[in-house]
């Protein structure tokens, strides 16, 4: 095996938004995900088919085409349940092309929470459970097992490393950042402090935000990106290590950076270049951790995550909004698991996914960094507004048709 | 008659207040041309003649924030509208229609002229000076008020300070206006009568039911016991409501089953919102966002304890509508309907644990609650337009004499 590899890991995920869902609504209509005006972008139809239009099927043609003419050429996805759900409905050319790709043994899954929800830091129970549904829905529809292991926002703790490991996971992953690494490299694999047969994988964020945040920021002094300039950071920043770990969202390619800034010629020229040199390789998540043993133990017990400059949760769980609607959804979870009513738990859990906080974020109001956020309400507090009136109307339908739990205002 | 508003085209309680003086003068046999600032039907409005001083449509004008005197309009299109760029220029254009209407060939012969609050002050100042006949000014409410007890637009206060002085007669609707039209505005107290404005009970009689779906959530609370708290306003700085909120956060410490109804929208709708999730009682408060019709009239009967918070509130019909519906009344001392009431609890605007022990004493005794809701009822009832009309006719009649009350 060649001796230096780039993993290369994208994440694929589409939440579902909640429709303006007012207190006229709360306890008449249980529909919260159907927003009917199709021009707006709490619409989640319009959304998946715009984005399926910009980013799914040209980036899937891509990596079809890259995994037919380069033999080397590896991508591993996470694919959340609440994706899949919406693809299968609206665009299943785009399940097709993605089964397709994991035919060919060189795209490898990543596990996740179904929901791609903050459950790990709400109840251990109940992120297990979406664990394994999310295991079970990928050998549903891709037929293969997960091994290694990604949690919402690549949020990431000792702890988390710690259950990965019972759990049987071989790998983990993680953002590499420069505060906890210290004089470390993200360029390693590393052992999670406290675990026994679990390899750490760090993303190396300076060469996957090139690509997902700056690769079309006219601003950027390093504009415009090119292959062989790319090719040249990722050989320095190999030299004296074994991989590099570049993880992003999927949708960094057509959608956060579109068509026209060039990045899907760009990422097609990128890997030619790359693998024209036989020292190098292309990892799948399973093999860049085959390949390669720990060099040394790591530990991080605070949560870290990928996003923003403090790289924590504060994006979703900063505010007293955020942590008042978290708490009231994850307050019902005994009361809303003991009815066994499938639509109810589907709902309740559906409104876990982590988007839902993220639309309530405030905190972009401080530092004026608005680009940064993507939303579509018109503000923080309407999402505020309309997610409380949703998580009143479970209360109705516990109340009403479980007789459990009890109205609470 | 010169006003900014006539229902179904209003914002607020203006409207109302100059629909049913208007009614009443026009029973007792006043003829009235009405000045408005837009164009629209009336088609409930027989008793008087309506004139449209501009062609903007009621929205428009509503955009431009009667209200808000910092508002900027943006419609642009059409000559005439593409001059109107805010508040200020619809005024002039007010002000110009005016003083044609009283100089025109045509001109009635008026016998006094009856100007409503800022907005119109101009306009009257106007056609006194060309006609010569008694300006009486009608206060429903100041800069002080709306700007939450500060000092608000300079310009607006300006206006207003004009407007005081040139009067021959001002009508404050309560004492907390006479006293704001004193103590701000530097307005001899003798030149300024006192009419409370009153609530037309048949304006209800329409038919109406209470429909218990429109609020199902809260009429779901109510059947387990819970106390519905409620307030209709336009949520802005004048109407106290972060006091409220950290009353019903205190109140909710020593009875818990209390909910908040918010009907109404307004620039501080976010920061309540927020307040409540540092509090910890967002689930606790309700916010409808702007209601009118059904949900207006539902949100008044859901309600159990109708809350008026403001820092400065000249008259406050919605505390009457309140009552009509059947609710108990906590209302801030700086509340002009508290002058006319009795059998209701007052609190000084800031006093947040007065406030949260009156809550909790309404919510945890049925028996108050009844007492306050039957005898509010018969209170509210003897206020009558009628009366307030009569005292404008003798106004009208001798303006420098004055009302006695």
């Amino acid at each position: 095996m060649s001796s230096r590899g780039i993993t290369l890991y994208l994440h694929v995920h589409q939440p579902l938004r909640v429709r303006e869902y007012s207190v006229f609504d709360t306890a008449v209509d249980h529909n919260y995900f159907n927003e009917p005006d199709t021009l707006t972008d709490r619409n989640n139809e319009t959304v998946f088919n715009k984005v399926a239009e910009k980013s799914y099927r040209p980036m899937n043609a891509l990596l079809e085409k890259l995994l037919a003419d380069h033999e080397e050429f590896k991508v591993s996805l996470s694919i959340t349940g609440t994706f899949l759900e919406q693809a299968e409905l609206w665009a299943p050319d785009v399940v097709e092309s993605f089964q397709r790709l994991v035919k060919t043994g060189r795209v490898e899954i990543v596990a996740e929470t179904y929901y791609h929800s903050l459950a790990f830091f709400y109840s251990r129970e109940e992120f297990v459970k979406q664990v394994e549904q999310h295991k079970q829905k990928i050998r549903e529809v891709f037929g293969v097992e997960t091994s290694v292991f990604r949690n919402t926002e690549l949020s990431y703790n000792d702890s988390l490393a710690q259950w990965a490991d019972e759990y049987g996971f071989k790998g983990i992953l993680a953002e590499g950042w420069d505060p906890i690494l210290d004089w470390r490299s993200p360029n390693f694999v590393y052992q999670p402090e406290g675990t026994k047969n679990i390899s750490l994988l760090l993303k190396n964020y300076k060469l996957s935000d090139d690509l997902a945040f700056r690769f079309s920021n006219k601003a950027w002094q390093e504009w415009p990106l090119t292959a062989d300039k790319y090719t040249e950071w990722a050989s320095a920043s190999i030299e004296d290590a074994p991989l590099i770990n570049l993880f992003m969202d999927y949708e960094t390619f057509g959608e956060h950076q579109w068509k026209d800034t060039g990045i899907f010629d760009f990422f097609e020229d990128f890997v030619g270049r790359w693998l024209t040199n036989p020292d190098n390789t292309f990892y799948t998540v399973s093999e860049a951790i085959d390949a390669n043993k720990p060099v040394g133990s790591l530990s991080m017990p605070s949560t870290v995550t990928w996003a923003d400059a403090e790289r924590d949760l504060t994006a979703w769980l900063g505010n007293s909004m955020q942590q008042e609607a978290m708490g009231y959804l994850y307050a019902l979870e005994k009361d809303i698991l003991r009815t066994e009513d499938t639509e109810l738990i589907n709902d309740w859990r559906k409104l876990q996914t982590s988007d839902h906080a993220y639309y309530m974020c405030t905190k972009w109001f401080s530092d004026g960094d608005v680009h940064a956020y993507f939303s579509p309400y018109e503000s923080p507090y309407d999402a505020f507004l309309y997610y409380m009136n949703v998580i009143r109307d479970l209360r109705w339908r516990l109340h009403e048709t479980h007789r459990t739990g009890g109205l609470r205002g | 008659m010169l006003g900014w508003e006539l229902p179904p085209h209003n914002s607020g309680g203006l409207g109302v207040a100059c629909y049913h003086l208007a009614k009443a003068l026009a029973l007792q046999g006043t003829s009235i041309d009405f000045v408005v600032p837009y164009s629209a039907k009336h088609e409930n409005i027989d008793f008087m003649k309506i004139h449209s001083a501009t062609k903007l449509s009621p929205l428009e004008r509503y955009g431009m924030g009667a209200y808000d005197s910092n508002f900027l309009l943006e419609t642009t299109e059409g000559a005439e509208l593409g001059e109107l760029k805010d508040i200020r220029d619809v005024q002039r254009h007010y002000t110009r229609y005016v003083e044609e209407m009283v100089s025109g060939k045509e001109s009635a012969d008026y016998d006094a002229i009856h100007a409503h609050d800022w907005l119109t002050m101009e306009a009257g100042i106007r056609a006194k000076q060309l006609t010569d006949v008694p300006l009486i000014v009608h206060v429903h409410s100041t800069e002080f008020d709306r700007s939450g007890g500060g000092s608000g637009n300079p310009i607006a206060r300006e206006i207003e300070y004009q407007g005081l002085i040139i009067a021959d007669r001002i009508i404050a609707v309560s004492q907390v206006t006479k006293d704001v039209i004193i103590e701000q505005y530097g307005i001899p107290a003798d030149k300024i009568d006192v009419v409370h404005n009153a609530i037309d009970v048949s304006s209800f009689d329409d038919g109406y039911e209470y429909d218990r779906r429109t609020y199902k959530y809260l009429e779901g609370l109510k059947s387990e016991g819970y106390t519905i708290i409620s307030a209709v306003t336009r949520l802005t700085i004048q109407k106290g409501l972060v006091n409220l909120i950290h009353a019903m956060a205190k109140a909710t410490t020593k009875y818990d089953r209390l909910a908040l109804l918010l009907a109404g929208d307004g620039e501080q709708r976010n920061e309540l919102i927020q307040l409540a999730s540092e509090l910890g009682i967002s689930d606790k408060v309700f916010i409808t966002g702007f209601v009118r019709g059904k949900q207006w009239r539902d949100a008044y009967s859901v309600s159990d304890i109708f809350v008026m918070s403001s820092v400065s509130e000249p008259f406050g019909l919605t505390a009457l509508e309140a009552a009509h519906h059947d609710n108990a009344l906590i209302l801030s001392k700086q509340s002009g309907v508290a002058e006319v009431l009795n059998s209701i609890f007052t609190y000084d605007f800031w006093d947040v644990d007065r406030l949260a022990d009156q809550i909790v004493g309404i919510a945890t005794s049925d028996a108050l609650q009844n007492e306050l809701k039957q005898n509010v009822m018969r209170e509210y009832a003897i206020l009558s337009w009628d009366d307030v009309a009569e005292k404008c006719i003798s106004m009208y009649a001798k303006p420098l004499a004055g009302v006695f009350a």
